[in-house]
C-alpha cells in the first residue's frame, strides 16, 4: 500500500518500522472476516484494515491522535487473529503497539479513563497491590448492582467488581524467588516466568507447573528481579514502564543464562509469552549488547505446552473420562502460533478433547480489555460460552489466565491446561473437579 | 489515477443537511461523516484508486436500506453500495459527493432448507459463511472466489463472482434462486424465490453482475449442494508457462472437466509457499493445481487420465495430495495468492481477462514479453480451466511512474484478451478499473443499448454511476 512519509519522518525508527508494515499490506480485506470486532460491529473502522488506515493517516499527518482514532484503536483486542489470516504477512501487532504509544503520548483522554488506566497500570503488574485490590473488590462485589448509571465509568466499575474472585483467595505453596530442584536426574534447567496478575488470581497454575516440571526432571528457577513481562502496560501504550519491566526480566534471566545456564524460559500465561518472544524487536534500536541479550532471552522463551512436547510428557493416572473443551487463547494461537501442542498433550493425558466452533474468535478477555471495553467483551464472552456449551464438555481448558477468568462463571469449571496435565501425572485434582482417579504407574 | 465525474456542487453544499437526514433514519453508530473516519472507506481491494465519500451509512435491515435510498434519491445524492470492500476492480470506489451504503451489518442467515437445497441469507453474509452454516449437514455453496473468507454474497451477486471450483459448478448466476432488492427510489422487490426459474423475464440474470448499478441487493436465496464423497488435488510442475498452458488446453480438450484447474507461475508459487507451506514445487516455472472429486474409484480414474496427459508435457514432478490437511494447505496457498504477492511487491494490479483455452500458451508468452517491455514483474495466478487470467502486475505505489506503467501494461493485457477472442473480465467485474476499455469490447451501439437498461432502473444515474461505462457517456447521462 502507498505511504507518504517524509524522509525526516522515516529517520524515526518507530515510523520506519511502521512504514514497512504498511507497505506489506495490499488492502485485500481478508483480515476483516476473522476480526471479532468487525464480526460484532460491522464497520470497516472496527476491522484491522480500517484501523491500519486510521493509524497510517495519524502517523503520516504527524498530528496528535484524535478521539476518533483512539476510540477505534482502543476497541482492538490485540487478539492478532488478523495476523493468522493475513496472506501478506502484515505485522499488525507492531503497528498497533506503535499506535497505542502515539495515542498515549498525544491524546488526552477523559479524566475517568485516565484514572482507570493509571490505576490498572499501577496495580496489575504488582502481586502485592493486586492481592489487596482483589480483597477490596471482593468486599465491594455485593454492591456491584448499586453502581449507578449507564456511563462508561459505571459499566467499567461493575465489570471490575464482577471479576473479583468469589471464594477465599487461594495462596501458593511454592511461590517466591527460589530454585526448585529436579526430581531424579536433572534433564534440563529452566526459568519460570512467575508473572504478576496470574500468581494472585490462581497461584495453583505456577504450583502445578513447578510440580510437573520437577517431576519430569527439570530444575525450575524463579529468578530474583524477574516480574511482570511488560505486556499490561505495553498494550496500554505506556512505553517507558513496559520497557522497564522487560529490561528487568532480561537482566534477571541473563544472570541465570550466564550463571548456571538455562535451556528455556517457560511461560504458562500465553499473553505474557507473546510479549517475551517479542523482546528482540522491542530492544532492536538499543545498544548492541542489550539487543543481543534481549534476542537471546526471546529465543529461549517457550510456552509450557511447547516445552512439555519437547521434553516428553506421560500421564500416570487412568484416563479420567472427562471431555475437555480446549479454548485456544489468542495469544497462544495467533500471537505465538502454538495450536497443536496443548491439544496433543491433553489427549495424551487421557482427556477427550473437543474444539468449539469459531475457535479463532477472542473470548473478550484480552488483558485489560474486559475492564476497559466491558460491552464488547461481554458479547464476545457470551458468544464464546455458547459455542463451548454446544460441544457439551465437562470443563474448559486454556493456557492463559485472562481467558480462564473471563470464561469462569459460565457454569463450567475452567482449568489451566498445565493443571490438568499435572493432575494426570500425579498432582492434586484442580479445584472444582472430582477427586483424582487412582495412580497406576506410568501408562 | 482514474478520472471521476465532477462532484455535484449543490450536493456538497448540502452536506450537513444530508448527514442529519441520515442520522434521523439510522442508529448513531450507523452514520459516519467525520473526515478522519471517512478515510478508511475511500477505497476497496483496488487500493490504487481512492476517494473519500461524503458520508457512510450502515443500515441494519432491508427497511433501513430502503429508507436511506428513498431519502438519498429525493435529495439527488449518488449512492455507492459496498459489501466487504474486497473488489479488485474498484467496484466500491466512492465519489466525493456520494454516500457509501455499507451492507456489512446485514449479516444474518435467514433460512436453510435442506429438503429443497436452498438457503436465504442477508447480503452481508460472507461467501464462506454460507458454506460454514450448512457444512455440518454435508452441504456447501459452490462458487468460491479466492476472497471467499471475507467477500460478501451481495457483492458476489453484484459482480457475478466466480472461483476455482466454478469450472464444474458454474458462477454465482448459476447458483442463484432469488433476490430481495431495493430500487434506487426505495421500493423493496422480491425476484425469483426458493424454486428454479421464475416466470417472466430472467430478472435474476439481468441483476446478477449489474455491479450495484440497477438496485441494492439485501437478501439472496442460493442453491446449496450436497458435498462430494471425496476430492483430491494433484500438483503438476512444469518447465515453462507455455508448457503448463498447453497442458491445460490438452486436459480440457480431452473432455475431462476437473472440479478445479488452477495455474500459478514461479513468483506466485514462491510467495504462496511462504504463506501456506503447502509443499509447492519451488523448482518449477509453472504449476497446475488439478482437483477431481467423486467416489475413490472415480477419483483414481480421472487422476490417471490427467496424469497421462501431464506426462506428455515433460513435467518436473506430479504429486497427488495424500491427506485432507495437505489438500487444505494446497488451497490455502491458492486462495491467499493475491495477498501473498504482498510479500514480494508492495502493490499490484490484478487483471481479470478471459480467453479461449487454446490461446493460453500464446497469451502467456505475450504477457511475458510485455512484462519485459514495461519493466514490471508479473505473477500469473488464474483459473486456467476457464481461461480466466489473473496476471498480477507488480508495482510500487510510492513511485508514480511505476504505477502509470502498470496501468498501461494492464490495459494492454486486456486488449490482448479481447484480440484473441476473449473478454475484459471473467469474474471481478468492470468496476472503475476496466471502464475505459469497454469500447475495445463493444461498439457504440452496444454500449448505448446497455445504458438504456441502466436508464430504466435508475434514470438519474445515482447508483454507483461512475463504473462500468466509459465516463464520457456517464457524464452525458448525469448532466
Amino acid at each position: 500500500m502507498q505511504t507518504s512519509f517524509t524522509a525526516e519522518q522515516l529517520r524515526d525508527p518507530a515510523i520506519a518500522a511502521s512504514n514497512q508494515v504498511l507497505r506489506t499490506c495490499v488492502h485485500c480485506g481478508f483480515c476483516t472476516a476473522t476480526c471479532p470486532t468487525f464480526v460484532l460491529l460491522g464497520d470497516e473502522l472496527d476491522s484491522p484494515r480500517g484501523r491500519i488506515y486510521l493509524i497510517k493517516d495519524m502517523l503520516e499527518s504527524g498530528r496528535p491522535a484524535t478521539g476518533d482514532v483512539a476510540r477505534h484503536v482502543d476497541r482492538c483486542l490485540s487478539c492478532l487473529s488478523c495476523m493468522t489470516t493475513c496472506p501478506s504477512g502484515v505485522h499488525y501487532m507492531h503497528l498497533v503497539d506503535h499506535a497505542r504509544t502515539v495515542i498515549e503520548e498525544t491524546f488526552r483522554r477523559p479524566w475517568h479513563d485516565r484514572m482507570l488506566r493509571a490505576l490498572l497500570a499501577a496495580v496489575l503488574p504488582y502481586p502485592g497491590r493486586m492481592r489487596a485490590a482483589l480483597a477490596a473488590a471482593r468486599l465491594g462485589r455485593p454492591f456491584a448492582a448499586l453502581v449507578p448509571g449507564s456511563t462508561t465509568l459505571g459499566r467499567r466499575l461493575r465489570a471490575m467488581l464482577a471479576l473479583a474472585p468469589r471464594g477465599q483467595m487461594p495462596r501458593s505453596t511454592l511461590d517466591g524467588v527460589r530454585t526448585h530442584p529436579a526430581e531424579g536426574t536433572r534433564r534440563a534447567r529452566v526459568a519460570l516466568l512467575a508473572g504478576c496478575a496470574q500468581r494472585v488470581l490462581d497461584p495453583g497454575i505456577n504450583d502445578a507447573t513447578i510440580r510437573l516440571l520437577t517431576r519430569l526432571g527439570v530444575e525450575v528457577v524463579v529468578a530474583r528481579g524477574a516480574g511482570c513481562c511488560g505486556a499490561l502496560t505495553h498494550h496500554m501504550g505506556r512505553h517507558a514502564p513496559a520497557m522497564a519491566s522487560a529490561r528487568a526480566n532480561i537482566d534477571a534471566w541473563t544472570r541465570e543464562i550466564e550463571g548456571d545456564g538455562l535451556d528455556a524460559i517457560v511461560v504458562n500465561t500465553s499473553g505474557c509469552g507473546t510479549t517475551l518472544k517479542d523482546y528482540g524487536f522491542m530492544f532492536r534500536t538499543g545498544e548492541a549488547a542489550l539487543r543481543e541479550r534481549a534476542e537471546r532471552v526471546a529465543s529461549l522463551v517457550a510456552d509450557i505446552s511447547e516445552f512439555l512436547v519437547r521434553i516428553g510428557y506421560a500421564p500416570t493416572r487412568e484416563p479420567p473420562g472427562l471431555t475437555v473443551a480446549y479454548h485456544a487463547a489468542c495469544s497462544l494461537q495467533h500471537g505465538q502460533r502454538v495450536t497443536e501442542a496443548p491439544k496433543l498433550l491433553l489427549r495424551k493425558a487421557g482427556f477427550r478433547v473437543v474444539e468449539p466452533a469459531e475457535g479463532h474468535l477472542c473470548c473478550g478477555s484480552a488483558g485489560t480489555y474486559n475492564l476497559l471495553q466491558p460491552e464488547i467483551a461481554t458479547r464476545l464472552r457470551d458468544r464464546k460460552l455458547q459455542n463451548i456449551r454446544t460441544t457439551a464438555p465437562d470443563l474448559i481448558a486454556a493456557g492463559n489466565i485472562g481467558c480462564l477468568t473471563q470464561l469462569a462463571g459460565g457454569g463450567l469449571p475452567t482449568v489451566h491446561t498445565v493443571a490438568l496435565l499435572d493432575w494426570m501425572a500425579g498432582g492434586p485434582a484442580p479445584a472444582g473437579l472430582k477427586p483424582a482417579p487412582p495412580a497406576t504407574g506410568t501408562r | 489515477m482514474i478520472a471521476q465525474p465532477a462532484p455535484k456542487q449543490e450536493v456538497l453544499a448540502r452536506r450537513d443537511a444530508i448527514v442529519a437526514g441520515l442520522r434521523r433514519l439510522l442508529p448513531e453508530s450507523g452514520v459516519i461523516a467525520e473526515p478522519i473516519r471517512l478515510r478508511p472507506y475511500e477505497t476497496d481491494g483496488l487500493a490504487a484508486y481512492r476517494q473519500p465519500p461524503l458520508a457512510v451509512a450502515l443500515p441494519e435491515t432491508t427497511e433501513q436500506v430502503a429508507a436511506v435510498l428513498r431519502f438519498l434519491h429525493e435529495e439527488g445524492v449518488r449512492i455507492i453500495p459496498r459489501g466487504a470492500g474486497t473488489s479488485l476492480s474498484g467496484g466500491a470506489l466512492p465519489m466525493a459527493d456520494a454516500v457509501v451504503v455499507g451492507l456489512m451489518r446485514l449479516n444474518r442467515i435467514l433460512a436453510i432448507d435442506y429438503a429443497d437445497r436452498c438457503a436465504t441469507v442477508q447480503a452481508g453474509v460472507t461467501n464462506i459463511g454460507i458454506t460454514q452454516a450448512v457444512q455440518g449437514t454435508g452441504f456447501f455453496y459452490a462458487p468460491d472466489p479466492s476472497s471467499q473468507l471475507a467477500c460478501m454474497i451481495g457483492g458476489n451477486v453484484g459482480m457475478n463472482s466466480g472461483g476455482a471450483h466454478c469450472l464444474r459448478y458454474g458462477v454465482t448466476a448459476n447458483n442463484l434462486l432469488g433476490l430481495k432488492i431495493v430500487t434506487v427510489s426505495g421500493e423493496i422487490i422480491d425476484i425469483g424465490g426458493a424454486h428454479l426459474d421464475a416466470a417472466g423475464y430472467d430478472w435474476l440474470g439481468l441483476l446478477t453482475g449489474s455491479e450495484g448499478q440497477l438496485a441494492v441487493v439485501t437478501e439472496v436465496t442460493v442453491r446449496i449442494l450436497r458435498g462430494p464423497e471425496g476430492a483430491r488435488a494433484m500438483l503438476a510442475a512444469f518447465r515453462a508457462n507455455e508448457v503448463a498452458g498447453a497442458c491445460v488446453d490438452a486436459i480440457i480438450s480431452s473432455g475431462i472437466i476437473p472440479v478445479a484447474l488452477e495455474f500459478m507461475d514461479r513468483p506466485a508459487i514462491h510467495a504462496c509457499e511462504a504463506f501456506a507451506h503447502a509443499g509447492y514445487p519451488l523448482d518449477a516455472e509453472a504449476m497446475l493445481i488439478i482437483e477431481v472429486e467423486g467416489s475413490p474409484a472415480e477419483q483414481d480414474f480421472l487422476l490417471s487420465r490427467i496424469r497421462e496427459i501431464c506426462e506428455r508435457h515433460d513435467p518436473i514432478s506430479l504429486k497427488v495430495s495424500q491427506s485432507a490437511e495437505e489438500s487444505a494447505a494446497i488451497w490455502k496457498g491458492r486462495k491467499g495468492a493475491f495477498g501473498a504477492v504482498g510479500r514480494i511487491s508492495p502493490d499490484y494490479l490484478c487483471m481479470d481477462g478471459t480467453i479461449p483455452t487454446g490461446r493460453l500458451p500464446e497469451v502467456l508468452r505475450r504477457i511475458g514479453e510485455m512484462s519485459e517491455r514495461y519493466g514490471l514483474k508479473v505473477a500469473n495466478i488464474f483459473h486456467a480451466g476457464d481461461g480466466n487470467l489473473h496476471p498480477l502486475i507488480m508495482f510500487d505505489a510510492n513511485d508514480p511512474d511505476s504505477f502509470a506503467r502498470a496501468e498501461r501494461f494492464g490495459a494492454d493485457v486486456l486488449r490482448l484478451c479481447v484480440e484473441v477472442g476473449g473478454c475484459l473480465t471473467g469474474e471481478h467485474g468492470v468496476g472503475v478499473e476496466k471502464r475505459d476499455l469497454m469500447d475495445a469490447q463493444f461498439t457504440p451501439t452496444d454500449l448505448a443499448q446497455q445504458r438504456r437498461i441502466k436508464d430504466a432502473f435508475d434514470p438519474l444515474w445515482l447508483l454507483n454511476p461512475s463504473k462500468v461505462f466509459p465516463l464520457v457517456e456517464t457524464l452525458k447521462q448525469a448532466a
